[in-house]
């Protein structure tokens, strides 16, 4: 067993103080920091208002029992992260198996053995750990939220219809800038532009689905829906014109190269959910909105708007976002004639 | 004769630490007369719930400490407080001698 580095912080919640410092004693003795409470109610209390790595929790206890901390636990979006590992009796195991159903990391028979205290303890915190790492993984490419549910629920392939708005965004004449500069200066420019249009996505709800060369697709009202995702993804594309255009004048204070993007949006159903495999996967959706909107991100060249949108993600937006009719527009792939909008 | 099962004893001796054993030992022998005493208000009171509480604890700290009859003693009354049964009849002047045989060899051993 490779010891952990660092000190974790670690809570001990048991009404018996025989079995507090027998936990206490051996965690220490591990190099963790150890914090106990005497009984369900002040264990929430303390790993509410502290930041604890772990807690070792008991079910039988006054006050508060172990299934009721355990439930407060995992209805709170920040603590549910955090492992709890069930310590019992052995003629208890009923009540284990049901905590570790509710969503218990683990659980420990009492009288506790050490070596096996000490195994749970280090699984446990190098799973928070693994998961810590993807938790900031995912919130790059998600809200929050978004990025909890998906750890909660896990993902399974396999899609699922969903009514949302889908974004595109491009970089026009990406390329003639790339010919003209450093191979290292083209990444760099990707970059800095990257993450201010993630920052305009996120903070309106939306998700990253994916990246391919300098453009990327977000969707809004999916994975998780929520009934302003035609106005969100509107504002989201507002605000990364507003983005761009700091950067651009950036890039002129530095001599550099100003860049143009185009933006098309388009709302209605389309089916989402996970493609890849197990090991590799990613969240998107597709459909004939989806090929819309990416139609309509590549007309922004010829209308000369950089924001274009549907008429049904037009019909969801509130009266202080102006558009102008451009007409009907016959895309390729498409029978009929679809009605355009640009955001003025 | 031995109450205290040694193996049990001397693996909680040497993770715990000889120093930290005699601690742990007299908070286990200072916790277990409330307990006790818990126990004989409960079935004065009629109170199964508050017996079996006490009972659960004294079965889980003799564990720790290996004192075998102890803990199966505790479990069985445990268990008659769960199913709302205190008709205990001579079962809990057993367990508490059997608390004052490990009380005895625990104090010798710390």
């Amino acid at each position: 067993m490779i010891p952990s580095l660092e000190p974790a912080r670690l809570l001990v919640v048991d009404d018996n103080s025989v079995n507090r410092m027998v936990l206490s004693r051996s965690l220490e003795q591990e190099g963790h920091l150890v914090e106990t409470a005497e009984n369900g109610q002040e264990g929430l209390e303390k790993f509410r208002t502290g930041t604890f790595d772990l807690m070792l929790l008991d079910i039988e206890m006054p006050i508060m029992n172990g299934f009721e901390v355990l439930e407060s636990c995992l209805n709170d979006v920040d603590l549910r992260q955090i492992p709890i590992i069930m310590t019992s009796a052995m003629d208890e195991l009923d009540a284990v198996v049901k905590c570790v159903e509710l969503g218990a990391e683990d659980y420990l028979t009492k009288p506790i053995n050490p070596i096996l205290l000490r195994a749970r303890v280090n699984a446990s915190l190098e799973k928070k750990r693994l998961r810590d790492e993807q938790r900031k993984l995912f919130r790059t490419f998600a809200t929050k939220e978004v990025a909890e549910e998906l750890l909660r629920t896990g993902f399974s392939l396999g899609g699922k219809q969903v009514i949302a708005s889908v974004l595109f965004a491009d970089i026009r004449s990406f390329t003639t800038i790339a010919e003209n500069q450093e191979p290292a200066e083209s990444i760099d420019l990707l970059n800095q532009y990257f993450s201010l249009m993630f920052d305009a996505i996120t903070n309106n709800g939306g998700t990253l689905n994916q990246l391919v060369g300098d453009g990327l697709m977000a969707v809004f009202g999916a994975p998780m829906f929520f009934d302003s995702h035609r106005e969100k993804a509107v504002r989201a594309a507002r605000e990364m014109l507003e983005q761009l255009k700091v950067f651009n004048q950036n890039q002129t204070a530095q001599g550099k190269a100003q860049i143009r993007i185009g933006i098309g949006i388009a709302s209605g159903t389309m089916v989402a959910g996970y493609t890849g495999t197990q090991s590799r996967a990613i969240y998107t959706c597709i459909g004939d909105t989806v090929n819309l909107a990416s139609r309509i991100e590549e007309y922004t060249k010829a209308a000369l708007h950089p924001l274009l949108i549907d008429h049904y993600t037009r019909l969801g937006l509130p009266d202080d976002i102006k558009v102008e009719d451009l007409g009907k527009i016959v895309f390729k792939g498409k029978n009929q004639a679809i009605n355009v909008f640009a955001v003025i | 004769m031995s109450v205290i099962d040694l193996k049990i004893f001397n693996n909680l001796r040497d993770a715990m630490g000889a120093d930290f054993i005699g601690e742990l030992i007299d908070t286990f022998l200072e916790d277990a007369p409330n307990q006790i005493a818990q126990m004989t208000h409960a079935l004065a009171e009629k109170d199964a719930e508050s017996f079996r509480r006490a009972a659960h604890t004294i079965k889980s700290n003799a564990a720790t400490f290996g004192a075998a009859e102890l803990s199966a003693l505790a479990r069985e009354l445990e268990m008659m407080g769960r199913d709302k049964n205190l008709e205990v009849g001579s079962r809990f002047e057993v367990m508490k001698e059997a608390f004052e045989k490990a009380r005895r060899q625990l104090s010798e051993l710390r």
